[in-house]
């Protein structure tokens, strides 16, 4: 017991109690421009129902499984991807330039083009997350490639291995951790604009519920809205993380 | 004379011999040519510890890199028992100056890699494994990765996982360099003590002086760019080598010798390029008379 009650989550405890009560402060005393917000009890009230609620956690599996769908194709398709084009330099010569160009463009701005060129909007939607998800995986992996110590080649090329060997004992476990950053950072990417394209073009998941919320002037369910997509997120992150840890047990802290 | 028995289970007994023809290896960055071994001829014997020594910069690396396979030479051949290498391959194993351990890999799995990747299965490997680890005092951290171990740990690692695949040739590029002192000094007793058993051809590459005759059978020291063979010193101490025959005064003598050659190449690697520096640094080596160590 005395373990859980050290000062530093007592510290984290009052902190987001302050939080609470200043929040709740600012709304009573009509602070200009803040005094629309709900009061933390309409939001929490609003909270409850919801998760006792079916259509909630419907909207819950919807954006979960877009997540999913978008991300995982952009890892099967990056990953390749970008390991191939660390290793030749004839095919990175081939496919770089036209990659560089369109990587600046942010997810985002792909929404309008998504939503007119696949037939159906979860479709689009799948789209817009593969794309957040994929520049971000094939620039880490490509930047882990390139990080592997030519000495760890040249030691495995005299020890008798051969170029399949070199590739799946080297290059493979050696971008490891950057795949990883690319797929934690490419984890964030994709559920804001999984928000994005769900606020402007979907229909249901947690995006949309949260925007219809706002249609239909429900304040604190907006709020509700966005503490859930925050945990939502927050889950995703954690299960990444988690994956990292077993995948790369020679990395004791990241 | 190193043991000739070959060291029994740890080795089939054989060993190859170097022979660098007349090398030269250019670099040619954007239009800048770059010479780093000229003409460079070099023999190492058969079962015998040969160390490289050199300013930094006169090539050592590149030399072990051309021996290796890992590099081709602009002209000129290397053979491997009258065989020309033509890349690199487990008769010439090389432990690196920074540590080229698989991090992801425990010690075990580094260890038998070689063995792995040739086609030996886990079962086969396992008497022999455990032999080499025992020998180089890593059993108990078979399941360690590379991360967790220290740097003379690592070392022996490296070692361990040429060793084991009993290569003709064993080549050393500053090994010990980062070690502390004593550390050091004790890799130097083990790794010697580990030639002396099983009497494989050793390329050892340092820059350590007291490091190079205490292991050496032959020195051979190299010129500052463009690289090539200054002299070669015979180093004639008995074996087994022992810490305490640094006072001898034959390892004084040769000590000496090899101060003198090179404080002239070092003389020029520090001056390299800059007039002045080299102007400042004639002016010692003209009086070297003055300033040489005293010990």
């Amino acid at each position: 017991m005395k373990k859980f009650f050290n000062v530093r989550v007592l510290r984290g405890f009052i902190s987001i109690v302050i939080f609470v009560v200043l929040w709740q402060f600012v709304v009573l005393v009509k602070i200009p421009y803040l005094e629309n917000l709900p009061y933390p009890k309409e939001v929490a009230v609003d909270g409850i129902n919801a998760v006792g609620s079916k259509t909630y956690w419907f909207d819950w599996g919807i954006s979960l499984s877009r997540i999913f769908i978008g991300f995982i194709a952009a890892q099967l398709i990056g990953i390749p991807l970008g390991l191939a084009m660390g290793i030749s330099r004839v095919f990175k010569g081939f496919t770089f330039p036209v990659f560089e160009m369109l990587r600046p463009i942010p997810p985002i701005a792909w929404i309008p083009l998504a939503i007119l060129f696949w037939p159906t909007r979860e479709l689009s939607i799948y789209f817009l997350v593969f794309i957040g998800a994929f520049f971000i995986i094939v620039i880490n992996v490509l930047q882990g490639v390139s990080n592997i110590s030519v000495s760890l080649k040249w030691a495995a090329s005299s020890l008798g291995a051969r170029p399949k060997d070199i590739f799946w004992k080297i290059m493979v476990p050696g971008s490891l951790p950057s795949i990883v950053t690319g797929m934690t950072v490419g984890m964030g990417v994709t559920w804001n604009v999984l928000i994005a394209a769900e606020m402007i073009a979907g229909q249901g998941g947690l995006g949309r519920m949260t925007w219809e919320a706002y249609t239909n002037h429900n304040i604190p369910f907006i709020v509700v809205g966005m503490v859930s997509i925050g945990v939502a997120g927050y889950l995703c992150s954690t299960l990444i993380r988690w994956l990292s840890e077993k995948a790369m047990p020679w990395k004791k802290r990241f | 004379m190193a043991s000739s028995n070959g060291g029994g289970v740890l080795s089939s007994g054989n060993f190859g011999e170097v022979r660098v023809e007349t090398v030269t290896k250019v670099y040619e960055k954007e239009d800048k040519c770059q010479t780093v071994l000229q003409d460079c001829s070099l023999y190492v014997n058969r079962g015998k510890l040969t160390v490289l020594m050199g300013p930094s910069g006169c090539g050592k690396t590149v030399l072990v890199n051309l021996i290796a396979g890992y590099e081709k030479p602009t002209s000129g051949h290397i053979y491997i028992d009258d065989v020309p290498v033509t890349g690199p391959g487990p008769d010439r194993l090389v432990v690196f100056q920074e540590t080229a351990l698989f991090p992801w890999m425990t010690v075990y799995s580094n260890v038998i890699f070689g063995c792995r990747v040739q086609g030996l299965n886990k079962g086969e490997l396992k008497e022999r494994a455990e032999l080499i680890l025992r020998k180089v005092g890593l059993y108990e951290f078979r399941d360690k990765y590379p991360s967790q171990l220290s740097g003379g740990m690592q070392r022996r690692a490296e070692l361990a996982r040429a060793m084991i695949n009993d290569p003709k040739i064993m080549i050393l590029d500053e090994p010990f360099r980062g070690l502390d002192a004593m550390t050091r000094q004790l890799m130097q007793e083990f790794y010697v003590a580990l030639f002396e058993e099983v009497g494989r051809t050793n390329f050892f590459i340092t820059h350590e002086i007291d490091e190079a005759i205490f292991l050496a059978d032959r020195l051979v020291i190299m010129t500052f760019q463009p690289g090539k063979v200054k002299t070669e010193i015979e180093v004639d101490l008995p074996r087994p080598r022992d810490f305490r025959m640094l006072a001898l005064p034959r390892f004084m003598e040769i000590r000496e010798q090899a101060i003198e050659l090179l404080y002239e190449e070092a003389a020029k690697a520090f001056a390299a390029g800059s007039k002045t520096a080299y102007d400042l640094v004639g002016a010692l080596v003209a009086r070297k008379g003055i300033c040489k160590r005293t010990k």
